[in-house]
């Protein structure tokens, strides 16, 4: 299920601003690639343009190729509605839709595919959350509106509802950054074990995480205020964290930045 | 500081320990605090007695005429409120208000709240903001000039609609077709649907456009369409938005008196009941206004303003569904 991705030569725009510039890299199946690097080095633009999220801001547009398994994702005929499908997404604040209970976020994604079997829906939303360590928690009041829950529950049924609809990649972009230590370790944990099935995409500020999640990690800096953005340097996370390429990713994982 | 340093030093040295509580550091915004707290319970006293007295003053002018009245008020369709019996009853203006008001709500809330998605959601992204501007000023010009317009031009377009509704559905009492041609209660629906379009399309706009990005988001991220974006995020968010417009409308129609006042045919005294809104008949406002000349008496005055108070009555009904409504739903809307 899961599938790799390639990106080649992406620049990404808001309008006439580019953003980032000229990324190239891989992300293979089944595995956790880290997006690291400075506030404004473009890693949510990055993010959002492997869904067609980037589009849906005014004067958004990407140049280059981004392939999921060999599919251009940006071919002239290909819907983003179905890329969007296939690569689903978790955001930096929880945003459950605020007028569902939990059962009905969860369900959402498959109520749009469509499904109307209530057997079906009690299935998949039971799962979901289980795969997103939240069921035992929720079990109880799943009727009750999402937004009543805490942030990090909220974050979780985040994630919940996006593996519901079974996507082949998981992008997430800052997980943790609103949530408590332990909600966190929580979100860690789980990125661990959906590493199974998902190809996991996600940005991060945090260096330990992004060492203790990621298999890979993807270093993004600003040659200078008001330039795009660039990928500097991408590897396993062992060797860019204990031996990287270039002194900017050293320093800026060491703290030594700006 | 300055000033209160003595007093505390004195303070200190015939009390050590502990401390007393400093009560010369008062919070500078007190004053303030005081004065606004004060208006604000004031006018809101104010507007409370305000209208309890007007309801008194109204209950107090309506009931020796209600006293007399030798017909049943609240169901008879009679209108004779002169004399030593004289029989009135709100029948007709009642069925004539709500159902014109029901039909320009039908019309104008699906419309409007269309119209709303379409600027904020479909419009290419350079028209939203023109498009914006220029509905919220459509909604301040009065609703009289939609409402004379409507009128003025829009018998011709209405009629061929009205004969055809009669034909195909003629069977159902509800579209029996009548001999009237001018104001129909239908027409009336129609001008006054014309009348608050403007004011439910500006404020569910509104509403729609202040839906948050990350609601909007969390529904295209799970691979909706824009339609299923708008049905998951947009239209659960801006819900009580557009029940409170449609309410706000709703108050607007009821009580819409000129350009009403302007079309309605009125039945003439003894015409055979019929539940068809092709009938004519009419409404509260229109009634009152059009028999502005014949306030001379306390008893006729009092049989009108009778007949406003149900207008009052059903107007604050109205609100307090509405509002029913929306507190309903205020669990799930953060
Ligand atoms: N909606 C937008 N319109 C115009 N420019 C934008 C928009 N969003 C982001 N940018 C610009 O694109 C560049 C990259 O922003 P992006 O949000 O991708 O950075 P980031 O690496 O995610 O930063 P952070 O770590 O703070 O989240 C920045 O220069 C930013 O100002
Ligand atoms: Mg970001």
């Amino acid at each position: 299920m899961a599938k790799r991705i390639d990106v080649e030569h992406l620049d990404v725009y808001y309008g006439d601003f580019l953003a980032v510039h000229d990324v190239t890299m891989t992300v293979p199946a089944r595995s956790v690639t880290a997006l690291i690097g400075p506030s404004g080095c473009g890693k949510s633009t990055v993010l959002r343009s492997l869904n067609r999220m980037h589009e849906v801001t005014r004067g958004g547009r990407v140049e280059g190729s981004i392939r999921l398994d060999g599919v251009d994702l940006y071919a002239p005929d290909m819907d983003p509605v179905l890329v969007r499908r296939m690569v689903g997404m978790v955001f930096q604040r929880p945003n459950p839709f605020p007028t569902m209970s939990i059962y009905d976020n969860v369900a959402a994604g498959l109520r749009l595919n469509g499904v109307k079997d209530k057997a079906t829906l009690d299935g998949v939303v039971e799962q979901s959350l289980k795969g997103a360590n939240l069921w035992t928690e929720v079990k109880d009041r799943l009727r009750k509106p999402g937004a009543g829950l805490s942030g990090g529950q909220q974050q979780r049924l985040c994630i919940a509802r996006a593996i519901a609809v079974q996507p082949q990649v998981l992008l997430m972009d800052e997980p943790c950054s609103a949530l408590d230590p332990i909600s966190t370790l929580a979100i860690e944990d789980l990125i661990t074990e959906l590493k199974a099935a998902y190809t996991i995409v996600i940005v991060t500020h945090n260096m330990q995480q992004a060492a203790r999640v990621s298999d890979q990690t993807a270093f993004f800096n600003l040659a200078a205020t008001g330039k795009p953005g660039e990928l500097i340097e991408v590897g396993p996370t062992s060797t860019i964290f204990s031996n990287p390429g270039v002194k900017a990713t050293e320093d800026y994982i060491e703290g030594r930045f700006g | 500081m300055t000033t209160s340093t003595p007093s505390m030093a004195a303070r200190s040295a015939a009390a050590p320990a502990p401390a007393p509580p400093r009560t010369e550091q008062r919070s500078t915004g007190r004053l303030g605090d005081l004065i606004f707290a004060g208006a604000a319970r004031g006018s809101g006293v104010l507007v409370i007695a305000l209208v309890t007295l007007i309801g008194v003053f109204l209950v107090a002018q309506a009931i020796p005429a209600l006293l007399k009245d030798q017909a049943s008020f609240l169901t008879s369709r009679e209108w004779t409120v002169a004399g030593d019996a004289p029989r009135f009853g709100i029948a007709e203006l009642a069925w004539t208000t709500v159902s014109a008001s029901i039909i320009a709500m039908a019309i104008a809330v699906p419309v409007g709240v269309a119209v709303a998605l379409f600027i904020t959601t479909y419009a290419p992204t350079w028209l939203r903001g023109p498009a914006a501007t220029m509905i919220d000023m459509l909604a301040a010009v009065p609703s009289i000039v939609y409402g004379l317009w409507a009128v003025l031009s829009f018998r011709s377009v209405v009629r061929p609609v009205e004969d055809l509704i009669q034909q195909r559905l003629g069977g159902i009492p509800l579209f029996a077709p009548t001999g009237v041609s001018g104001g129909t209660i239908f027409f009336i629906g129609v001008v006054l649907s014309i009348m608050v379009l403007p004011i439910v399309t500006a404020l569910s706009r509104e509403v729609f456009a202040q839906t948050p990005t990350s609601h909007r988001e969390a529904a295209l991220a799970l691979g909706a369409t824009t339609w299923e974006m708008v049905r998951t995020a947009v239209l659960p968010f801006g819900r009580p938005g557009v029940i409170s417009a449609a309410m706000l409308a709703l108050g607007r129609a009821l009580g819409e008196t000129i350009a009403v006042t302007f079309i309605v045919s009125s039945l003439a005294p003894g015409t055979p009941w019929s539940w068809s809104l092709f009938n004519g008949g009419e409404t509260f406002a229109s009634r009152i206004a059009n028999n502005a000349g014949e306030f001379d008496s306390a008893q006729k005055t009092g049989a009108f303003i009778a007949a406003g108070l149900v207008l009052f009555v059903l107007t604050f009904l109205v609100n307090a569904v509405a509002r029913i409504v929306i507190q309903r739903r205020a669990a799930f809307s953060e």
